[in-house]
């Protein structure tokens, strides 16, 4: 049967609704329950001293002053913690050539970046670690730090790592067709320098663990706040020499996660290390510097590139050479240079191109590791293609929105395998641009920009497609060697009063996952939202998954969720059709009934068959099935990843005067296949959005020329506040994948994906009367004053 | 941390309506008096120097960060945290908007973010979005985009306003 979700008026119709989060009511009224509200017998804090040199060599580590502290429990260094706790190697077999040295979890003899863990202190305070942490003493004899990306392969700048060879991490060409050809014999060629600034994702809740290790069971227990509770099983049991099955993860309330708090964090498996060692629970909670340092940053590129293009405004070739400082370490197990191969893997993505020619660099540096962060490598990707295409549709008088309707693939022409090699079961992108003209008005906005023009103000309308990696196969981290599921599970259960359970591998960090898990076994089993209680984030108690990462949980985690909802519901009819005599496929369950498919007339109430399936077995025929509990697995196997798309519009005004940037309003429509929850898949674009134009307007960390980071706090490191933000609308146009029954696929980057790119060239199409153009973010006042020529100090 | 900051200071206030007395240390953040010593952990801390604004509390009528006033500060206060605020229904409407708007979505920042918005909420007048948007340029939420946030007290605003106008 193939539940017909179009049909609004069909039974248990809660897919394509928006119903409300379970979870959320008890977050607004300070009932959620996050790491740091977890507090356990003889529970003691750990806080550690870190390196505030970019790179040096560490000496004499004094710790008396330190011990002295009042509630100063017990010092570890580099070489304690490395007694108990193997190193990691982030690297990946389908990465090829990537390179990373062992990575433990204090710095042994070097500290490689400002913010490494060096020493752990651990008291019966927060405050008292605090304190003594300050007071460790450790000599850092300084070595040469590289900071510049560009030169990092120099022959005259120091290897970091020595044994490596050189600073370079990783690197790939990937060449399709005859790009030197193109652009040799194209109408025009433009070029251009495009830098992406060094981000990280400034999660509310810091990054925080509270690790219980129990020598008389001879189990671990880490509550955490994590995107992937199964991979850090995995971690924390082969480095602290812990079999698999003794170690359980689980991930309660998160405050934010953006992809953050998805990788191994040194200081995270310190803890763990230091809680076995001591026998007794240990939380860490960064603070805010912390934060800053040693969280993952992201995005720091630079690149140079071309495009070529027909007197018709065709595109001929692409040509990008990118290139990315990842910090000293590549960031275990998914490693570092995923997002210089996304770069590469997605530059052109919308367009039906033959000549495309893109290189990335991945060169180690003292700063702090880069690793993926939300809608990874997208957001460079799009700013690439959309700046050069909007570049050469200046170049050739053509309107933005003509120059893409003529390269886009077409909306009949899927499947299709893109020149990077990409291979896309279906999109929409005309589709989309089509809705997008449409609700933004796009004549009569170019209108309110003429009359603006008129007045003194500069306004511009920027345009941004994209597509977007959704729904990861093995072939993103399995194939490489990392045990990072690309399959999911959820596991569901009818209860003796009829209500149900699931349990599921995905998590929940404020998507909505639960609502829409809730929504999809309702419509599964046939009971409304409200009977199912959802439960995630517990390795100990649900099916082994991935997690919530890379737009997947929707689209896997929710097809499991259905797979074994339906399962379920034809358990419940079999039991059902046994007790009342009936057919079981004249019988459906709706709204928490059995009822007679046809007429829809109650049969018995699911509370009924659970009193007797579980309290009067014995009135059952001996050998009916009664297995009320399904569980069901789901893994893509036809696509190595299910590509979204959509488009977005930003609608600004720049002051010549003062370089400042007014958005005035946003717009994306966004293709994720089914939309489950309308309102949850809407916010999830609008917070990706504002994510996004963050990058583009505002966020940099920005380090002097040793390596020591400058701006480390929430007051100096701008995020986007309300006051700033537009209003966003937003549009869908959907295009199932064929690859599940739910036919979803990820909402959760695009909006991050593409508002960058967006709002360069609004910018742009302001300042074009002025001859000026800006290509490296954030467009901040300064870079834009500059650009007009108004400041060249 | 020195012998100084470890003294200690008696206090006596109100929280959610209920005596507190303490004795608490001189140097203790207002925030970690609430989360570590009565349990009221609804707010939070996140940038620990008064930028991010999840640390709101209502102390005596106005919203101050919990991460910038000392506990030691706090005698004779009257303090509401977004526990006691529930408990009294005091903005119930306002926390089912955030509801049905989907104005939260990890909910870190929205029992500070509840607090800022009410203390606008029951100032006289309807405010206007770019008001609520100003007023909440406090409270960072790095999920939202802030747009349902907004959505959320302005309808909450023009709902007591249609109420108060009856």
């Amino acid at each position: 049967m193939t539940i017909p979700f179009n049909n609004p008026d069909r039974p248990n119709s809660y897919i394509g609704k928006t119903v409300p989060r379970p979870n959320a009511t008890k977050l607004v009224q300070g009932r959620g329950r996050y790491v740091d509200d977890i507090v356990l017998p003889r529970m003691l804090h750990v806080c550690f001293a870190r390196s505030p040199v970019a790179h040096a060599r560490i000496g004499e580590i004094d710790l008396s002053e330190a011990k002295a502290v009042k509630g100063v429990i017990r010092i570890f260094t580099g070489k304690d913690l490395a007694e108990v706790c193997t190193p990691w190697v982030a690297v990946l077999a389908h990465l090829k050539g990537l390179k990373s040295p062992p990575e433990y979890p204090l710095a042994v003899d070097r500290a490689c970046w400002v913010g490494e863990p060096v020493v752990a202190v651990v008291a019966t305070t927060r405050a008292a670690a605090e304190e003594a942490a300050a007071l460790v003493a450790v000599d850092y004899e300084d070595l040469p730090a590289v900071t510049d990306t560009m030169t990092a392969l120099d022959t005259d700048t120091p290897v970091i790592h020595p044994d490596l060879g050189d600073n370079l991490a990783f690197r790939r060409l990937h060449e399709e067709g005859d790009v030197d050809a193109a652009l040799e014999s194209a109408h025009k060629v433009v070029s251009a320098r495009f830098r992406t600034a060094r981000h990280t994702g400034v999660t509310l809740e810091p990054r925080s663990i509270l690790v219980d290790w129990n020598p008389a069971e001879g189990q671990m227990t880490a509550y955490h706040a994590t995107q992937a509770p199964h991979m850090m099983q995995t971690v924390f049991a082969e480095h602290l020499d812990i079999p698999e099955s003794r170690v359980r993860v689980v991930c309660g309330d998160v405050g934010g996660s953006y992809g953050i708090k998805v990788h191994v964090y040194p200081d995270e498996v310190a803890t763990a290390a230091i809680a076995k060692v001591m026998g007794r629970p240990i939380k860490f909670i960064a603070d805010r510097l912390e934060s800053y340092t040693t969280d993952i940053h992201a995005r720091d590129h630079e690149i140079e590139a071309k495009i070529a293009v027909s007197e018709e405004g065709k595109i001929l070739a692409i040509d990008v050479d990118d290139w990315t400082g990842i910090g000293p370490y590549s960031v275990y197990p998914r490693t570092s240079a995923i997002e210089g191969n996304q770069v590469v893997n997605l530059c052109g993505g919308p367009y039906d191109f033959a000549n495309y020619r893109a290189q990335t660099t991945v060169v180690f540096q003292n700063k702090t590791p880069t690793c993926q962060y939300r809608a990874v490598g997208h957001p460079i990707a799009v700013a690439i293609t959309e700046g050069l295409v909007d570049m050469a549709a200046g170049a050739i008088g053509m309107d933005p929105v003509e120059i893409r309707r003529r390269n886009m693939y077409a909306d009949d022409a899927y499947p299709v395998t893109s020149p990077a090699k990409m291979r896309f079961e279906g999109l929409s992108h005309h589709a989309s641009m089509d809705r997008l003209v449409e609700m933004m008005d796009y004549d009569a906005l170019r209108a309110d920009q003429e009359e603006a023009r008129k007045q003194g103000k500069y306004r511009g309308i920027g345009i941004a497609s994209f597509i977007e990696l959704t729904n990861p196969s093995p072939f993103m981290y399995g194939i490489g060697g990392a045990r990072i599921s690309a399959q999911d599970g959820c596991t569901v259960r009818m209860d003796p009063d009829g209500s149900v359970v699931a349990l599921s591998g995905v998590t929940e960090q404020g998507q909505g996952t639960e609502a829409m898990l809730s929504q999809v076994v309702a419509e599964g089993v046939g009971v409304d939202p409200g009977q199912v209680r959802i439960i995630t984030g517990d390795t100990q108690v649900t099916p082994y998954g991935g997690g919530t990462w890379a737009s997947r949980g929707a689209g896997i985690g929710g097809e499991a969720a259905l797979q074994a909802a339906r399962a379920l519901r034809d358990s419940i009819l079999e039991v059902a059709a046994a007790m009342l005599q009936a057919d079981k496929g004249k019988l459906d369950i709706r709204a928490g009934q059995v009822v007679d498919a046809d007429t829809g007339e109650d049969r018995m109430p699911l509370e009924e068959l659970g009193r007797i399936v579980y309290f009067r077995g014995d009135t059952l025929p001996k050998d009916l099935p009664r297995e009320l509990v399904q569980t069901r697995h789901f893994i893509t196997m036809e696509y190595p990843f299910a590509f979204t798309n959509g488009v977005q519009a930003s609608y600004l005004e720049v002051d010549v005067d003062t370089g400042v940037v007014t958005l005035l309003k946003h717009w994306c429509v966004e293709d994720c296949g089914r939309v489950i929850n309308p309102q949850l898949v809407d916010e999830q674009i609008r917070g990706g959005i504002v994510q996004g134009l963050g990058g583009a307007l505002y966020e940099e960390i920005h380090y002097d020329e040793d390596g020591q980071l400058l701006n480390g706090s929430m007051a100096d490191y701008l995020v986007p506040m309300a006051a700033e933000m537009p209003d966003m609308q937003i549009g869908h146009v959907e295009t199932p994948t064929g690859e599940s029954e739910l036919g979803a696929k990820g909402a959760g980057e695009a909006g991050t994906a593409g508002a960058p790119a967006a709002v360069m060239n609004a910018i742009n199409d302001a300042l074009r009367p002025l001859g000026a153009q800006v290509t490296e973010m954030p467009f901040t006042p300064e870079r834009i004053l500059r650009a007009l020529g108004k400041l060249d100090d | 941390m020195t012998g100084h900051f470890r003294d200690k200071v008696d206090v006596s206030l109100t929280v959610n309506g209920e005596p507190v007395e303490a004795r608490v240390p001189a140097g203790q953040h207002m925030i970690d008096f609430l989360r570590l010593e009565l349990g009221l952990t609804g707010a939070h801390a996140s940038c620990e120097h008064g930028v991010c604004g999840a640390c709101t509390i209502r102390v005596d009528d106005q919203s101050v960060r919990g991460c910038l006033m000392l506990a030691a500060q706090a005698d004779g206060a009257e303090v509401w945290t977004v526990e006691g605020l529930t408990d009294t229904g005091a903005m119930t409407d306002l926390q089912d908007a955030f509801v049905a708007r989907n104005a939260l979505q990890c909910g870190f920042c929205t029992p500070g973010m509840l607090v800022a918005a009410e203390e606008l909420l029951s100032q006289s007048g309807t405010p206007s979005r770019a008001e609520i948007r100003e007023h909440l340029s406090g409270n960072y939420c790095r999920c939202t985009g802030y747009e349902a946030i907004i959505d959320a007290v302005e309808g909450v605003a023009q709902a007591r306003a249609g109420k108060g106008a009856a």
